[in-house]
């Protein structure tokens, strides 16, 4: 009876077209035709418009819609409404470089089908000749889906829209057609006042380019280490950072482009460290690169105690392509076009969900972490992680591993540098990987930092007060890859940023130019919406509220990771005697059996590492291991559902959780205030945190607010329920129990 | 040796085809040092044996020592750190069986399976020779009682709670707060002594215009005499929900003016709508089915003005045999690689939404449409409760309120007879009886679903959730025995036992919800897609230590509480100071604090 996917233009309901009548059209339009423009940003350029556009509303079933302009400029696809402004409703966290309800940054663009005839067919880039589809259908990549009719408008008019959008939206470009770089061209008014507020943000957020950045986190960590700045030319290796710290041991750095080399990335306060390297395979005939890798092998393991354990990532996790596939099948469970779709594919949920593999893939991911995590922790061991190029599930995994093993990686600020250490500064490919310039070729897209953040988000959500940034905070940096303004990632590697921003800059005597971080929050959000990143349920660490922070020198929190009485520190075998030969042995091993040399299978051995850590008792400021069994492992909610009005649970959700807790924190505070006032005396030992930080939402309209909160803000949303439709299609119960009787006694002979 | 021997032999034995019969429960007991049976009042230990081994499907065979007493089984771990203790109430047993025949070392072995979603399995060595009985024997004896002419450990336990939570319903005071009677709904006797309808309560709302002679016929025509009584009334639209059990149309469609007038009355007493739709909670082809048997459905011949839904909830049968697939596929282990689809196939939550969605349909027409609605299934005991109780909950926030729910179950499911002895088989051996259901079960998920979905609307916390359903199956309150008011008055329920609310009422903090904000007029619409549907984690999977929730938010809300209440002290006790020291002087800075923590207490 319902059709589905791409032909779904046939549906039992009057064709949608058909709800607004050309007479209406020109009602709607009498009132004085003012051209209306959008607010262009600095450097934002319009490249063509047309009017009258239909926007079909998201939120509603019955395919209504508002008529209005729709433009396309140099960075976003944006609908200006006909209708008179709405009143602006103090939106509590708004985007300030665009709006979630009618702009579209193009590099947000995921897909862009066209209905032909009632048929829907996606739209490559070669396909834009002459027709123009009456519907044009846009899938962003943060899951907001926009249909537009395009028959009310004239034709050239809608030919050119059409042609205009589809070109910037899909058409291969080069890297200085992204907005970035006529964004940043045009100096924004206070310059001096945002400089000197980015710059004190910079401070805190360690961004990995300096020599000491790298000195302080070793420091920091105890690293015992060799800084290498070697590279500050890339001299070694366009694909290695700029400055990066690497075993003592290693004496050449010049042989094979730095390839093998082991970049150091944590180290436990053990000693031990955790290392990653770009491992390319090699062929028997190489012996000489073979030889090399063994080198490299052993001056990692010459770190602490002459242990070493390698894994090879590229055998033991999905490759790139294979996270792309299956995070391909599992969004477009939410990129939903109406309402009856959402009510066919509710029914197959679970297996669906399951058949995407995504879930899985977030599993193998926490589980090899986890691996990782115990050889540091538990077995006091190096452990080298490598992979072809290093820098696309070698970032995922020692990221995670850090944020398990050291709760400075748990804060906001401490998140945001690893984040620099691992991926920005550590070369993560994220132009190819994110497939901003829409190359054709398919190979090397991958959505692997989206995969790094949802295991985070897992994390948090079983672990939330040991965060202290929200999910909020990664739902909008997941956003943020798409908005075409930030440096953080519109590059493949520190070399290509290098080489990209020293061009570009049109003076040349100021120095390179930069365009904003990702971290100067202040570009997306003010001051009030960032308060939307914080975790009210953070449990902040007791011995340091009093202590004055130093946001740029935090302090390696690391003794706490563990109580000392769980496990025994290991004993300086192995140090003195035999090591030549024990060392021998073990890089055999290593070759043979990949990982712990133990027959034991990984999961089974984590499994008994978890459970020893489960019966300590909760320590938020320690290790953090995540529950990896089938149920513990979910969908990232807010990221997925925010945009679907079917599941908006209108006065529910985590909000109403959210807002009541900080009102309890808020009233702690006063209490606190209030002691403060009365005990001078002490006065001096109070906490002075920020006081705005819970007093976010006027409480009262909480109640009103829907479970997509703080996105898909919708004040005027009636109040109604959401009543699904067929709900009978699929459950079949096929043995005779349905057609029993309740009754007991027609019943009895029932065994 | 002997030991690990026999457990050897065991799972050699048994390793075939007891699929289910595996067990464990992990409880770390609250005082390992002690690890001593805490006795309830009039609890006695019948039998004890040392040297028991249970086969634990999460941490392998434990070594310890059993107990059976008259209310629970009790095992604890002597070889294992840290002491842990296993602690069952005999009623939680669904069924007990022996497994395989004794070994040559003399060895039993017997398995337990358990209605809270757990198996256990023990082995230990049988007495030769003994004239005493064995310890199975022993278990068997007190885990039925019902089915060996005793009596349930609730009629024998005599603790003394400072609340007595028989009071906590009284049908009259709760009709009164919904401003019953009125002018359009009267009190009616005429089931004053049960005689019309046993499974009914004694006090009926009725409409005004019909009379008891009226009545009377109706209810030789729906099922069980359940005829159609008001259950909620809305306080403004005066719209009604109403429930009922399926009209005996059969096949000739039988009609029965009284019973056409009776819906016709209910529709004129609400003067906002010229409507009233008719909820049928059962799939059409079953309703359609049941004419055959004499039931059916209202047809629109007869009742002109109303509307006729089926909800699509099957019945008990396919329930029950719903929540046994899930428990295979949660218990002991979870296969991880096909979590999501096993657990689809259970269709557990597609029944879950298929009841949230009925009673959101209700709620939506009630409040909405200030429409009049007629609720029934089959016989208007299991689904017709799920359904309004729901409703009810979404409509009218005094049912979240952890008295308002104890209200609404001693409303809807007690005293309008949902079949609690049926359905959950207390002290009954027959544990292949086709009349249990977890119909209940069922329900207490739907809240729970809801609470999920709302977190600060309900003043009540998971735990009084679990704990209601613990108690369910336990037999220490006499809340859940028997299947109706009729029969509860009969055994003197009310004055032999003593009432799950007034343990639960005794000790509230326990059971609130530090988040709840009590909005007065606030209709809760929940999501019903199974997008936003869960599976009960903290519930279903509570015995697997590797689910072990972390600690919960509701402790860090108990922190924040305790921390509030603390400060809050400490300023009182520095303005007395303050006030004793410098009384005139300073008594306007004295004032400005008092100020500000007002609003704190408001909702202490």
């Amino acid at each position: 009876m319902l059709s589905l996917g791409s032909g779904g233009a046939k549906s039992t309901k009057p064709s949608f077209v058909s709800y607004v009548t050309p007479e209406e059209i020109k009602a709607e339009k009498d009132p004085p035709k003012k051209e209306k423009h959008p607010d262009l940003l600095p450097g934002e350029v319009e490249f063509c418009s047309a009017n009258p556009i239909l926007k079909y509303s998201q939120d509603d079933l019955s395919q209504h819609g508002v008529f209005g302009t729709l433009f396309c400029t140099n960075f976003r696809v944006t609908f200006i409404s006909d209708e008179t402004p709405q009143e602006k409703t103090a939106k509590t966290f708004k985007n300030k470089l665009y709006g979630e309800k009618n702009d579209i940054p193009l590099m947000c663009v995921d897909h862009i089908y066209g209905v032909y005839d009632e048929k829907r067919k996606l739209i490559t880039g070669g396909l834009v000749k002459n027709k123009y589809p009456s519907k044009m259908i846009i899938h962003c990549k943060d899951l907001r889906v926009f249909q537009f009719c395009l028959t009310f408008t004239k034709e050239e008019d809608a030919k050119k829209i059409f042609q205009g959008i589809a070109h910037h939206c899909l058409e291969e470009k080069s890297l200085k057609c992204v907005f970035a770089f006529s964004y940043m061209g045009t100096p924004s008014p206070g310059t001096d006042l945002s400089f000197c507020r980015e710059m004190l943000r910079k401070q805190e957020t360690i961004m990995f380019d300096s020599p000491e950045d790298w000195t302080q986190e070793m420091k920091r960590t105890k690293a015992n280490c060799r800084l290498v700045i070697e590279n500050k030319n890339f001299e070694l290796s366009q694909r290695l950072p700029k400055y990066f710290v690497i075993p003592l041991a290693i004496g050449d750095l010049f042989s094979y482009q730095g390839k093998g080399l082991p970049i150091w990335c944590w180290s436990h306060y053990s000693g031990c460290a955790l290392f990653k390297a770009s491992f390319p395979p090699v062929t028997q005939e190489d012996g000489d690169f073979q030889k090399h890798l063994e080198t490299m092998i052993n001056a990692v393991a010459h770190n602490y105690l002459y242990s070493v354990k390698t894994e090879d990532l590229s055998e033991s996790l999905p490759n790139i392509q294979d996270i792309q596939q299956s995070y391909n099948k599992f969004k477009q469970f939410f990129l939903i076009e109406n309402s009856t779709d959402f009510w066919l594919s509710d029914v197959k949920w679970f297996s669906s969900l399951e058949s995407s593999g995504w879930l899985d893939i977030i599993r193998q991911c926490l589980q090899k972490a986890v691996e990782v995590v115990e050889c540091l922790e538990k077995d006091n061991t190096n452990v080298l992680i490598t992979e072809e190029e290093g820098t696309d599930l070698c970032c995922v995994i020692s990221s995670l591993a850090q944020i398990m093993l050291d709760p400075y990686y748990r804060t906001l600020m401490g998140f945001q540098s690893l984040v620099q250490k691992e991926w920005v500064a550590g070369c993560h490919a994220f132009l190819d990987r994110c497939n901003h310039l829409h190359q054709k070729d398919k190979e090397c897209h991958s959505p692997v930092f989206l995969l790094f953040l949802e295991c985070v988000w897992q994390l948090v959500q079983q672990h939330s007060p040991a965060f202290q940034f929200s999910e909020t905070y990664l739902t909008v940096l997941s956003d943020s890859v798409h908005v075409p303004i930030f440096s953080t990632f519109l590059f493949n590697s520190a070399h290509h940023r290098e080489g990209v921003m020293k061009a570009e800059s049109p003076l040349a005597q100021s120095g390179p130019l930069s365009c904003p971080t990702v971290w100067d929050w202040s570009v997306q959000f003010d001051s009030k919406a960032q308060n939307f990143f914080y975790n009210p349920l953070y449990s902040e660490k007791v011995k340091h509220e009093k202590a004055v922070r130093k946001p740029h020198k935090p302090k390696h929190q690391r003794q706490l990771s563990l109580p000392s009485t769980a496990f025994k520190t290991p004993l300086k075998k192995g140090f003195f005697k035999d090591e030549t030969d024990s060392l021998k042995k073990m890089l055999q091993v290593k070759r043979l059996s990949r990982w712990m040399g133990s027959p034991d299978s990984p999961a089974a051995t984590t499994r008994e590492f978890y459970e020893s850590w489960q019966h300590r008792p909760v320590d938020y400021h320690g290790l953090l291991l995540p529950c990896l069994d089938g149920p513990a492992v979910r969908v990232w909610m807010q990221r997925y559902l925010r945009w679907i009005p079917e599941v908006y649970i209108l006065g529910g959700g985590s909000v109403a959780m959210t807002t009541k807790l900080m009102e309890l924190l808020s009233q702690v505070q006063d209490l606190k205030r209030v002691l403060e006032q009365r005990d001078t005396s002490q006065a001096a030992k109070i906490d002075h945190r920020p006081y705005i930080q819970h007093r976010l939402l006027s409480f009262g309209s909480s109640g009103r607010l829907s479970s997509s909160f703080p996105f898909a803000y919708t004040r005027n949303r009636s109040f109604k329920p959401i009543i699904p439709t067929g709900l009978m299609q699929r459950l079949m119960v096929t043995d005779s129990l349905a057609s029993q009787e309740d009754e007991a006694s027609s019943v009895a002979s029932f065994v | 040796m002997e030991e690990s021997g026999s457990v050897d032999s065991v799972e050699s034995l048994f390793s075939v085809p007891l699929h289910c019969i595996m067990f464990f429960c992990v409880q770390v007991y609250k005082d390992p040092s002690k690890g001593e049976l805490p006795l309830l009042p009039e609890e006695l230990v019948q039998d004890s044996a040392k040297d028991v081994t249970y086969i634990c499907p999460f941490i392998g065979p434990v070594r310890g020592s059993l107990t059976v007493t008259n209310y629970r089984l009790f095992f604890r771990c002597t070889d294992r750190e840290p002491v842990f203790g296993l602690d069952l109430p005999l009623g939680a047993l669904s069924r007990a069986e022996k497994i395989g025949a004794a070994t040559s070392r003399g060895d039993v072995s017997y398995g337990l399976v358990c209605k809270d979603m757990r198996n256990l399995r023990f082995v230990h060595k049988e007495l030769e020779d003994s004239l005493k009985k064995s310890a199975f024997e022993v278990l068997m004896k007190f885990a039925f009682p019902v089915s060996n002419n005793m009596s349930l450990f609730a009629f024998e336990y005599k603790q003394v709670f400072p609340e007595n939570g028989w009071k906590v319903y009284d049908p009259l005071a709760e009709y009164k707060r919904q401003g019953l009677p009125n002018e359009s709904w009267r009190i009616s006797k005429v089931n004053d002594h049960y005689e019309l309808c046993d499974s009914y309560p004694a006090a009926l709302f009725v409409p005004v215009t019909i009379t008891d002679e009226e009545l009377r016929r109706v209810f030789s025509f729906r099922a069980k005499g359940r005829i159609p009584v008001l259950s909620w009334i809305h306080p403004e639209s005066q719209a009604a929900v109403v429930r009922a059990s399926q009209p005996m149309v059969g096949q000739n469609g039988r009609r029965c003016k009284e019973d056409e007038k009776l819906l016709q009355a209910i529709m004129d007493a609400n003067a906002q709508s010229h409507k009233l739709f008719i909820f049928d909670a059962r799939p059409s082809v079953n309703a359609a089915a049941n004419k055959m048997k004499g039931g059916g459905y209202e047809s629109e011949d007869a009742y002109q003005n109303a509307e006729l839904v089926f909800l699509d909830i099957h019945n008990i049968h396919v329930m029950r045999e719903s929540l046994r697939k899930l428990k295979e596929v949660v218990y002991p282990n979870i296969e991880e690689s096909h979590w999501l689809s096993n657990l689809e196939s259970t269709h557990w939550l597609e029944h879950i939404k298929l009841i949230l969605a009925g009673a959101l349909r209700i709620a939506d027409k009630v409040e909405s449409g200030k429409t009049s609605v007629v609720v029934h299934c089959s016989d208007g005991w299991d689904r017709t409760p799920q359904l309004t109780s729901l409703a009810l909950i979404m409509l009218d926030s005094h049912y979240r309120t952890i008295r308002g729910f104890q209200i609404l179950l001693e409303k809807e499911w007690l005293s309008f007879g949902h079949r609690f002895q049926q359905r959950v088989g207390h002290g009954d051996r027959n544990h292949t009886d086709a009349d249990r259901s977890p119909i209940f079960l069922q329900f207490i998920d739907c809240v729970w679903q809801m609470t999920r979905q709302f977190p600060a609307a309900f003043e009540f916390n998971e735990y009084f959730l679990i704990t209601i359903l613990d108690h369910l199956y336990s037999c220490l309150f006499g809340t859940f025995l028997c299947n109706s008011e009729q029969q509860r008055l009969k055994e003197e329920v009310p004055k032999r036992t003593v009432s799950l609310w007034s343990f639960v009422n005794s000790q509230l903090e326990e059971f609130v919800n530090p988040l709840y904000v009590h909005y007065p007029s606030h209709v809760l619409f929940p999501t019903v897609g199974i997008r936003h549907l869960q599976l009960w984690v903290t519930y279903y999977i509570r015995w697997n230590p590797r689910m072990r929730p972390q600690e919960p938010v509701h402790q860090r809300y108990k922190e924040l509480l305790a921390k509030r209440a603390e400060l809050q002290k400490r300023v009182e006790e520095l303005q007395r100071e303050a006030a004793n020291r410098t009384a005139s002087s300073s008594s306007e800075r004295a004032g400005s604090p008092t100020r500000s923590i007002t609003p704190v207490q408001t909702f202490v």
